[in-house]
Protein backbone atom coordinates (compact mmCIF):
# COMPACT_ATOMS: atom_id res chain seq x y z
CA UNK A 1 0.00 0.00 0.00
CA UNK A 2 2.68 1.94 1.10
CA UNK A 3 4.93 1.02 -2.08
CA UNK A 4 1.63 2.04 -4.17
CA UNK A 5 1.34 5.39 -2.92
CA UNK A 6 4.96 6.55 -3.16
CA UNK A 7 4.87 5.46 -6.79
CA UNK A 8 1.79 7.47 -7.81
CA UNK A 9 3.47 10.42 -5.88
CA UNK A 10 6.62 10.30 -7.68
CA UNK A 11 4.54 9.63 -11.43
CA UNK A 12 2.69 13.43 -10.38
CA UNK A 13 5.63 14.79 -9.91
CA UNK A 14 7.33 13.76 -12.88
CA UNK A 15 4.05 14.65 -15.41
CA UNK A 16 4.27 18.30 -12.78
CA UNK A 17 8.16 18.70 -13.69
CA UNK A 18 7.18 18.02 -17.95
CA UNK A 19 4.21 20.03 -17.66
CA UNK A 20 6.35 23.00 -15.98
CA UNK A 21 9.72 22.10 -19.07
CA UNK A 22 6.94 22.31 -21.68
CA UNK A 23 5.19 25.63 -20.56
CA UNK A 24 8.28 27.11 -19.92
CA UNK A 25 9.30 26.57 -22.94
CA UNK A 26 6.32 27.46 -24.80
CA UNK A 27 6.43 30.83 -22.92
CA UNK A 28 10.03 31.44 -24.16
CA UNK A 29 9.27 30.68 -27.72
CA UNK A 30 6.24 33.48 -27.26
CA UNK A 31 8.36 36.03 -26.09
CA UNK A 32 11.32 35.04 -28.71
CA UNK A 33 9.48 34.02 -32.21
CA UNK A 34 5.49 35.65 -31.83
CA UNK A 35 5.60 38.30 -29.70
CA UNK A 36 4.41 41.75 -31.41
CA UNK A 37 5.56 44.11 -28.72
CA UNK A 38 8.58 46.46 -31.10
CA UNK A 39 10.90 46.52 -28.75
CA UNK A 40 10.69 42.39 -28.68
CA UNK A 41 9.82 42.48 -32.59
CA UNK A 42 12.71 44.77 -33.36
CA UNK A 43 15.51 43.13 -31.20
CA UNK A 44 14.54 39.47 -32.06
CA UNK A 45 14.15 40.69 -35.95
CA UNK A 46 17.01 38.68 -37.78
CA UNK A 47 16.81 35.70 -35.39
CA UNK A 48 13.02 35.88 -36.26
CA UNK A 49 14.19 36.06 -40.39
CA UNK A 50 16.65 33.05 -39.75
CA UNK A 51 14.72 30.62 -38.06
CA UNK A 52 11.42 31.73 -40.07
CA UNK A 53 8.94 32.47 -37.67
CA UNK A 54 6.08 33.70 -38.84
CA UNK A 55 5.88 37.04 -36.95
CA UNK A 56 4.98 39.33 -39.50
CA UNK B 1 14.50 15.40 -11.66
CA UNK B 2 12.36 18.38 -12.64
CA UNK B 3 15.81 20.23 -11.82
CA UNK B 4 17.94 18.10 -14.00
CA UNK B 5 15.26 18.76 -16.77
CA UNK B 6 15.28 22.25 -16.50
CA UNK B 7 19.11 22.77 -15.92
CA UNK B 8 19.58 20.57 -18.75
CA UNK B 9 17.62 22.03 -21.23
CA UNK B 10 19.14 25.74 -20.07
CA UNK B 11 22.54 24.36 -20.66
CA UNK B 12 21.86 22.76 -23.78
CA UNK B 13 19.78 25.61 -25.47
CA UNK B 14 22.21 28.03 -24.34
CA UNK B 15 24.66 26.29 -26.02
CA UNK B 16 22.69 25.46 -29.20
CA UNK B 17 21.79 29.27 -29.30
CA UNK B 18 25.49 29.95 -29.68
CA UNK B 19 26.16 27.77 -32.26
CA UNK B 20 22.95 28.51 -34.44
CA UNK B 21 24.05 32.29 -33.82
CA UNK B 22 27.89 31.85 -35.46
CA UNK B 23 27.00 29.94 -37.99
CA UNK B 24 23.93 32.84 -39.09
CA UNK B 25 26.37 35.06 -38.35
CA UNK B 26 28.50 33.84 -40.89
CA UNK B 27 26.52 32.37 -43.21
CA UNK B 28 22.57 33.23 -42.95
CA UNK B 29 23.24 37.30 -41.77
CA UNK B 30 25.22 38.79 -44.51
CA UNK B 31 22.14 37.73 -46.66
CA UNK B 32 19.62 39.18 -44.69
CA UNK B 33 21.68 42.24 -44.92
CA UNK B 34 22.00 42.84 -48.39
CA UNK B 35 17.94 41.34 -48.90
CA UNK B 36 17.32 44.64 -46.26
CA UNK B 37 19.31 46.83 -49.37
CA UNK B 38 16.49 45.90 -51.50
CA UNK B 39 13.82 46.38 -48.63
CA UNK B 40 14.61 49.80 -47.76
CA UNK B 41 15.18 50.59 -51.73
CA UNK B 42 18.65 51.38 -51.47
CA UNK B 43 19.16 48.61 -54.12
CA UNK B 44 16.16 48.03 -56.83
CA UNK B 45 16.08 44.61 -58.85
CA UNK B 46 14.16 45.60 -62.02
CA UNK B 47 15.49 48.85 -62.17
CA UNK B 48 13.67 51.72 -64.53
CA UNK B 49 15.68 50.45 -67.38
CA UNK B 50 13.65 47.13 -67.24
CA UNK B 51 16.93 45.36 -66.47
CA UNK B 52 16.57 42.09 -64.26
CA UNK B 53 20.24 42.26 -63.40
CA UNK B 54 21.76 43.53 -60.39
CA UNK B 55 24.95 43.44 -58.80
CA UNK B 56 25.71 40.52 -56.37
CA UNK B 57 27.68 43.12 -53.81
CA UNK B 58 26.96 41.65 -49.98
CA UNK B 59 27.31 43.76 -47.07
CA UNK B 60 29.69 42.90 -44.58
CA UNK B 61 27.98 42.55 -41.15
CA UNK B 62 29.69 45.37 -39.74
CA UNK B 63 30.40 46.16 -36.20
CA UNK B 64 26.90 46.67 -35.30
CA UNK B 65 27.57 44.95 -32.13
CA UNK B 66 24.36 45.54 -30.25
CA UNK B 67 22.08 44.68 -33.41
CA UNK B 68 24.07 41.08 -33.71
CA UNK B 69 24.05 40.52 -29.78
CA UNK B 70 20.17 40.87 -29.97
CA UNK B 71 20.95 37.58 -32.66
CA UNK B 72 22.86 35.95 -30.50
CA UNK B 73 20.75 36.47 -27.27
CA UNK B 74 17.19 35.85 -28.90
CA UNK B 75 19.08 32.53 -30.55
CA UNK B 76 19.83 31.55 -26.72
CA UNK B 77 16.00 31.80 -25.69
CA UNK B 78 14.45 30.62 -28.61
CA UNK B 79 17.14 27.12 -28.60
CA UNK B 80 16.39 27.11 -24.27
CA UNK B 81 12.54 27.28 -25.30
CA UNK B 82 13.18 24.26 -27.64
CA UNK B 83 15.34 21.97 -25.68
CA UNK B 84 12.98 22.73 -22.56
CA UNK B 85 10.04 20.96 -25.36
CA UNK B 86 12.36 18.64 -26.63
CA UNK B 87 13.86 17.15 -23.26
CA UNK B 88 10.56 17.06 -21.65
CA UNK B 89 9.29 14.76 -24.78
CA UNK B 90 13.20 12.94 -24.73
CA UNK B 91 12.29 12.48 -20.98
CA UNK B 92 8.63 11.63 -21.30
CA UNK B 93 9.61 8.93 -23.82
CA UNK B 94 12.37 7.26 -21.44
CA UNK B 95 10.02 7.03 -18.76
CA UNK B 96 8.21 4.41 -21.73
CA UNK B 97 11.87 2.63 -21.78
CA UNK B 98 13.47 4.33 -24.14
CA UNK B 99 17.04 5.07 -23.06
CA UNK B 100 18.57 8.59 -23.61
CA UNK B 101 21.99 8.51 -25.04
CA UNK B 102 23.55 11.45 -26.41
CA UNK B 103 23.47 9.79 -30.10
CA UNK B 104 19.96 8.94 -30.05
CA UNK B 105 19.75 12.58 -28.62
CA UNK B 106 20.89 13.62 -32.16
CA UNK B 107 18.05 11.58 -33.87
CA UNK B 108 15.81 13.23 -31.94
CA UNK B 109 17.23 17.11 -32.49
CA UNK B 110 17.35 15.94 -35.92
CA UNK B 111 13.58 14.81 -35.80
CA UNK B 112 12.98 18.33 -34.15
CA UNK B 113 14.21 19.73 -37.29
CA UNK B 114 12.13 18.17 -39.44
CA UNK B 115 9.37 19.42 -37.52
CA UNK B 116 9.80 22.77 -36.83
CA UNK B 117 11.85 23.89 -39.56
CA UNK B 118 11.83 21.92 -42.40
CA UNK B 119 7.66 21.02 -42.76
CA UNK B 120 6.61 24.17 -41.83
CA UNK B 121 9.80 25.50 -43.95
CA UNK B 122 7.55 23.47 -47.51
CA UNK B 123 5.12 26.06 -47.25
CA UNK B 124 6.29 29.08 -45.83
CA UNK B 125 9.96 29.01 -46.73
CA UNK B 126 11.99 31.50 -44.36
CA UNK B 127 11.82 35.12 -46.23
CA UNK B 128 14.24 38.32 -46.51
CA UNK B 129 13.08 41.05 -44.03
CA UNK B 130 10.71 43.09 -47.28
CA UNK B 131 9.32 40.33 -48.46
CA UNK B 132 5.48 40.57 -48.81
CA UNK B 133 3.39 37.71 -47.29
CA UNK B 134 -0.18 37.43 -46.53
CA UNK B 135 -2.46 37.74 -42.96
CA UNK B 136 -0.23 36.65 -39.99
CA UNK B 137 -2.70 34.78 -38.32
CA UNK B 138 -3.74 32.76 -40.36
CA UNK B 139 -0.21 31.41 -41.38
CA UNK B 140 0.94 31.08 -37.52
CA UNK B 141 -1.72 29.29 -36.91
CA UNK B 142 -0.92 26.72 -40.16
CA UNK B 143 2.77 27.21 -38.95
CA UNK B 144 1.57 25.75 -34.87
CA UNK B 145 -0.84 23.08 -36.56
CA UNK B 146 1.68 21.92 -39.12
CA UNK B 147 4.30 21.88 -36.33
CA UNK B 148 2.14 19.53 -34.15
CA UNK B 149 0.58 17.40 -36.77
CA UNK B 150 4.42 17.01 -37.70
CA UNK B 151 6.00 15.93 -34.34
CA UNK B 152 2.70 13.41 -34.04
CA UNK B 153 3.82 11.97 -37.62
CA UNK B 154 7.51 11.35 -36.48
CA UNK B 155 6.73 9.76 -33.18
CA UNK B 156 4.73 7.37 -34.67
CA UNK B 157 7.40 6.44 -36.54
CA UNK B 158 9.76 6.23 -33.90
CA UNK B 159 7.45 4.47 -31.46
CA UNK B 160 3.96 3.10 -33.06
CA UNK B 161 3.82 -0.31 -32.76
CA UNK B 162 2.93 -2.48 -36.41
CA UNK B 163 1.11 -0.56 -39.11
CA UNK B 164 0.15 2.40 -36.82
CA UNK B 165 3.40 3.76 -37.92
CA UNK B 166 1.96 4.11 -41.44
CA UNK B 167 -0.58 6.95 -40.45
CA UNK B 168 2.42 8.91 -40.21
CA UNK B 169 1.81 9.64 -44.42
CA UNK B 170 -1.34 11.42 -44.42
CA UNK B 171 -0.39 13.14 -41.23
CA UNK B 172 2.87 14.25 -42.58
CA UNK B 173 0.68 15.18 -45.91
CA UNK B 174 -2.15 16.95 -44.40
CA UNK B 175 -0.74 20.18 -43.59
CA UNK B 176 0.70 20.64 -47.27
CA UNK B 177 -2.63 19.40 -48.87
CA UNK B 178 -4.78 21.94 -47.07
CA UNK B 179 -1.75 24.15 -48.27
CA UNK B 180 -0.12 27.21 -46.23
CA UNK B 181 -1.96 30.46 -46.64
CA UNK B 182 -0.28 32.65 -49.49
CA UNK B 183 -1.23 35.51 -51.61
CA UNK B 184 -2.45 36.13 -55.19
CA UNK B 185 0.46 38.26 -55.99
CA UNK B 186 4.42 38.03 -56.16
CA UNK B 187 5.72 40.90 -55.47
CA UNK B 188 9.48 39.89 -55.89
CA UNK B 189 11.24 42.66 -53.75
CA UNK B 190 14.66 41.15 -53.69
CA UNK B 191 16.24 39.05 -56.71
CA UNK B 192 14.95 35.14 -56.36
CA UNK B 193 18.57 33.90 -56.29
CA UNK B 194 19.48 35.80 -53.13
CA UNK B 195 15.77 34.73 -51.53
CA UNK B 196 16.35 31.35 -52.38
CA UNK B 197 20.01 31.06 -50.99
CA UNK B 198 18.92 32.95 -47.74
CA UNK B 199 16.12 29.83 -47.55
CA UNK B 200 18.46 27.51 -47.88
CA UNK B 201 21.04 28.79 -45.96
CA UNK B 202 18.19 29.32 -42.85
CA UNK B 203 17.76 25.87 -43.23
CA UNK B 204 21.30 24.83 -43.62
CA UNK B 205 22.26 26.54 -39.98
CA UNK B 206 18.92 25.60 -37.86
CA UNK B 207 19.56 22.11 -39.10
CA UNK B 208 23.07 21.87 -37.33
CA UNK B 209 21.45 24.36 -34.11
CA UNK B 210 18.92 21.65 -33.62
CA UNK B 211 21.11 18.05 -34.09
CA UNK B 212 23.54 20.44 -31.68
CA UNK B 213 20.42 20.83 -29.16
CA UNK B 214 19.14 17.30 -29.59
CA UNK B 215 22.76 16.20 -28.81
CA UNK B 216 23.43 18.46 -25.82
CA UNK B 217 20.23 18.24 -24.15
CA UNK B 218 20.59 14.13 -23.65
CA UNK B 219 24.19 14.45 -22.96
CA UNK B 220 23.74 17.32 -20.12
CA UNK B 221 20.40 14.92 -18.90
CA UNK B 222 22.88 11.74 -19.14
CA UNK B 223 25.26 13.75 -16.65
CA UNK B 224 22.78 15.04 -14.10
CA UNK B 225 21.29 12.10 -13.83
CA UNK B 226 24.28 10.05 -13.26
CA UNK B 227 25.22 12.82 -10.60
Amino acid sequence: MTTNTATIERSDSSAMGLAIAMLAGVFLLMASGIAQATVLHDAAHDQRHAMAFPCH
Amino acid sequence: MTKNLLTSAVLAGVAAGLIAALLQLTFVIPHLMEGELYETGERIHFATDGSTQSDRIQPSIGTDFARHGMTLAFNMITYTGYGLILLALMVFANSKGHVITPRNGLIWGIAGFIAVQLAPGIGQPPVLPGAIGSEVGPRQAWWAMTIIVTAIALALIAFGKGWTALLSVPLLLAPHLIGAPYLDTYFGVAPPELSARFAALSFGTALAGWSSLGFLCAWFWTKADAA
